[in-house]
């Protein structure tokens, strides 16, 4: 029995081999219908994330299978005390596979090691969330039809944003790959994931959004949040610096694509919104199909 | 100064001066009712000045805890009075119930009844990880 409690669970093959169904998914999703009928996924969340939900459940609906689950541990037995291998073993019983959401690092592996189904992390805390790898995986797939020879920027929180050390772990693997990390001072990223992921592939480091744009295939926007910050002083100097507007972009390229993980505040102008390079609600939008490939596989449905 | 040599035992040599008592409570050996000895500033070659336990009886040693505390430790088994077997210590892959993670995000910090386990990240520098957050531990 598999489970996906961190994106590197998946060699690049297994990657390919889902993205491939995705695709597909996305070409005849007639042929998908009753793939998971009488199946159940579980999504068991204990702390509200109303996006990634959704998305599991519009995955599992459009499979054709059914949903059970509690949206935030107040209102499960948790509230009472029950611990974390208690639940989804119990869980195991009326579900066929579960979705966990989990404020503390490393739920997700105390729920696999007691669980007769597979877990899929739906995010632990600010450690793991390898179903938005996925997702950023199938854009960029989408968007560029490779993985390789890719300049991508990273910008904003680069410090606490877990889907940006999960991606950079995720395309380190792939050759031809260069990083840019655009970032102030206050939120470069931290050294331990330079050590584990950046030993062959080429990176550099800038506060200036504007000097990297024009060499980037891909631009990951994420949220600088104002309680990173020691003095409101700091903020208000960084914060305009890391927003994209129309202005901005005249330096990109053509085929640049604009990836964000959602929800934005205000890191891109919604005046972007309708440029073509605008990938993010079509990143979404992958993230229910590569959730039903999982599923799938996880399932062992072919 | 003597102390009367061990039949059936184990000597743990090779401990960094003055970290013998701390051995000592980790091995949980004041639970124990072998004859023990605790050899301090023992003069050494190699080390300048050693600390030595000699435990004389059955005991059944943590060597994934010896290795992790002090990886230039030796152990050497006796039986019948010769040494039978010298173990050289090294840091374990593995960690189970040594470490607390100390990270207050981490599930281990509220859900009771799981095994702590860290694993070796970087056998050079000692890094050990916690399994669950990933954290390394100080």
């Amino acid at each position: 029995m598999q489970n996906l409690i961190n994106i590197l669970d998946l060699s690049c093959e297994e990657i390919s081999e889902l993205i491939t169904v995705a695709d597909d998914i996305i070409d005849n999703p007639e042929n998908y219908y009753e793939k998971c009928a009488h199946k159940k996924l579980a999504t068991l969340f204990y702390e509200p994330s109303t996006r990634t939900r959704l998305s599991f459940e519009a995955a599992m609906l459009e499979l054709g299978g059914s949903v059970l689950g509690f949206s935030e541990a107040s209102s499960s037995s948790v509230s009472k005390g029950e611990s974390v291998g208690d639940t989804v073993k119990t869980v195991s019983a009326y579900a066929d596979i579960i979705a966990m959401r989990h404020p503390k690092e490393g739920a997700p592996l105390v729920a696999s090691q007691r669980a007769d189904i597979p877990i899929i992390n739906a995010g632990d805390g600010g450690h793991n969330h390898p179903t938005q790898t996925l997702t950023d995986l199938l854009t960029i797939h989408r968007e560029k039809g490779t993985f390789e020879n890719l300049t991508i920027g990273l910008c904003g929180d680069l410090k606490f944003g877990r889907t940006v050390h999960s991606l950079i772990a995720a395309m380190s693997r792939y050759s031809g790959i260069k990083f840019i990390l655009i970032s102030p001072e206050e939120l470069k990223i931290p050294s331990f994931v330079k050590e584990d992921y950046f030993g062959y592939t080429p990176y550099e480091e800038t506060t200036s959004l504007d000097e990297a744009l024009p060499n980037l295939d891909i631009l990951y926007m994420t949220r600088v949040q104002k309680e990173r910050f020691f003095n409101e002083e700091d903020y208000l100097r960084l914060k305009d610096s890391y927003i994209l507007t129309p202005g901005k972009l005249e330096n990109a390229k053509s085929d640049l694509s604009i990836m964000h993980p959602l929800p934005r505040v205000n890191e891109i102008s919604v005046d972007i919104d309708d440029d073509p390079r605008a990938a993010y609600f079509r990143q979404a939008k992958y993230g229910k199909y590569i959730r039903m490939a999982l599923i799938m596989k996880l399932l062992n449905i072919h | 100064m003597r102390v009367d040599e061990i039949k059936n035992g184990i000597v743990i040599d090779h401990i960094k001066v003055g970290k013998a008592m701390k051995i000592y409570d980790m091995l949980e050996l004041d639970g124990s009712d072998c004859t023990v000895a605790i050899l301090k500033n023992v003069p050494s070659k190699k080390m300048g000045k050693k600390d030595i336990i000699k435990i004389d009886g059955n005991f059944n040693v943590d060597y994934d805890m010896l290795g992790f505390l002090s990886p230039c430790i030796t152990v050497d088994i006796i039986k019948n009075g010769v040494l039978s077997e010298k173990k050289h210590m090294e840091l374990p892959d593995t960690l189970a119930n040594i470490l607390k993670c100390k990270n207050p995000r981490c599930i281990t910090s509220i859900e009771h009844g799981i095994p702590h386990i860290f694993k070796l990240v970087d056998r050079e520098n000692g890094v050990y990880r916690c399994l669950y957050c990933e954290t390394s531990a100080k």
